[in-house]
């Protein structure tokens, strides 16, 4: 049975089926995104003072990340164009393109943003100890300046069996630039490109700390809404991929022999959505890692 | 954008049609120049200090969670911008058919509704500020 109106258009809608199909399904992406975007206003407007972490990303690697997704969505509809104008061969190169872009994506994502983080140690202080830690933490420094407070020592975890061996009793961090010079000036806002670990060592006393991890979800709400939702944006990325990877295989170029207006829908209606992957990493990106 | 003249074989009146296509790859190609430089602003302005420049324009003196809050509207408007680009330029949203705008119309409204509940939040809760 042929399947209707892949081409031609329904009378009474005026559009070809696939075309409301992947509107539709992208209204229910808005919803689904929409929701997480509330979680994450919701955990970040009810966090304590200091307890949102600001400038822990890496800006430049989110940036080319940022500049490589909008490169992509230039090169789908210039694919989908190629094939309007019924120029396969380009559509060929410009569909090869996007699918790279894609992959280089979620190799910046996976191989290095992601692991990074795993890597990054983070200890939050009880209330009673911070002044225990105040070399570390210059909360009166803060307070004068009238920054939020610092509850926090981050860094390199030195002794990684103080992770589980309850007989160690400190953590031995080599810390990042802020707790090793709380008190400098030039800390007081996010660096545009991250500064490395210094060869400060800082001996926190475990009874002294109210919890600490390595950046994962369990961390704070800021990295597990962080984790959620790059994680969620990027299994679309990983969805996007391999459709355009079967589109850009020889089993589509029959259907271009065949029918290459039915082609070029296809691509069209994966092409929207992966401008609404695009899209929502516009929002993404400035969310977490400027603001 | 609408089918070409697929049931008549006309070849000059198929060659106007990707006559027009062409002329759509220009403004694409312009799109993506115009996102790549305002990704580039958002960045930038995101290590200006707005509640200071706020402060000195108006005489007043903005605590950083209030200047904060200003960079934040920057960075939303930006991103709102780009994001306006892709969906009327890169979907086609500038011109389509009235169902579309429909289903959007529909979903825009119950999106909204979501943001308004976690504004209702804000006045609900006894939250930090």
């Amino acid at each position: 049975m042929e399947i209707p109106y892949t081409i031609s258009t329904r009378p009474d809608t005026g559009l070809w089926n696939a075309k409301i199909g992947i509107w539709l399904f992208l209204a229910s992406e808005v919803m689904l995104f929409g929701g997480l975007f509330s979680a994450y206003i919701f955990l970040r407007i009810d966090s304590a003072p200091g307890m949102w972490p600001h400038g822990l990303l890496n800006v430049p690697v989110g940036t080319f990340n940022t500049c490589i997704l909008i490169m992509s969505s230039v090169t789908v509809v210039l694919a989908w164009a190629s094939l309007k104008m019924r120029r396969y061969r380009a559509y060929w190169w410009y569909m090869l393109a996007t699918i790279l872009c894609g992959i280089i994506f979620l190799v910046v994502k996976l191989a290095y943003e992601w692991p990074q983080k795993y890597d990054h140690f983070g200890i939050y202080i009880k209330p009673e100890a911070l002044g225990k830690y105040e070399q570390y933490l210059g909360n009166a420094y803060a307070a004068e300046k009238e920054l939020p407070p610092r509850l926090e020592i981050t860094g390199h975890l030195h002794n990684r069996a103080a992770l589980s061996d309850p007989n160690i009793k400190e953590y031995e961090v080599a810390l990042d630039p802020l707790n090793a010079d709380p008190t400098n000036p030039s800390m007081d806002r996010p660096h545009f490109f991250p500064l490395p670990v210094t060869d400060k060592i800082a001996t926190i006393e475990k009874k002294d700390v109210e919890r600490a991890t390595m950046f994962l979800p369990t961390h704070n709400a800021y990295f597990a809404s962080y984790f959620t939702i790059t994680g969620l944006h990027g299994l679309h990325v990983l969805a996007g991929v391999l459709v355009f990877i079967y589109m850009w295989l020889p089993v589509s170029k029959k259907l271009y022999q065949r029918s290459p207006e039915h082609l070029a829908n296809r691509v069209e209606v994966s092409g929207l959505f992966w401008h609404f992957v695009d899209l929502i990493w516009i929002f993404v990106f400035p969310l977490f890692y400027l603001l | 954008m609408n089918n070409p003249p697929d049931v008549a074989q006309d070849s000059k009146e198929y060659e106007e049609y990707a006559h027009g296509v062409q002329k759509h790859v220009r403004g694409y190609l312009i799109v993506g120049a115009t996102l790549l430089a305002f990704t580039m602003i958002t960045v930038a302005l995101s290590y200006v200090d707005f509640g200071a420049i706020l402060s000195s324009l108006f005489h007043t003196n903005l605590s950083a969670t209030q200047g904060r809050k200003a960079n934040i509207a920057v960075a939303l408007l930006v991103a709102m911008f780009k994001a306006g680009l892709v969906a009327a330029i890169f979907m086609h949203l500038a011109a389509e058919k009235r169902l579309i705008y429909r289903i959007l119309i529909f979903t825009g409204f119950f999106v909204l509704g979501l943001f308004w509940l976690t504004l209702l939040a804000w006045y609900d809760y006894p939250i930090f500020r």
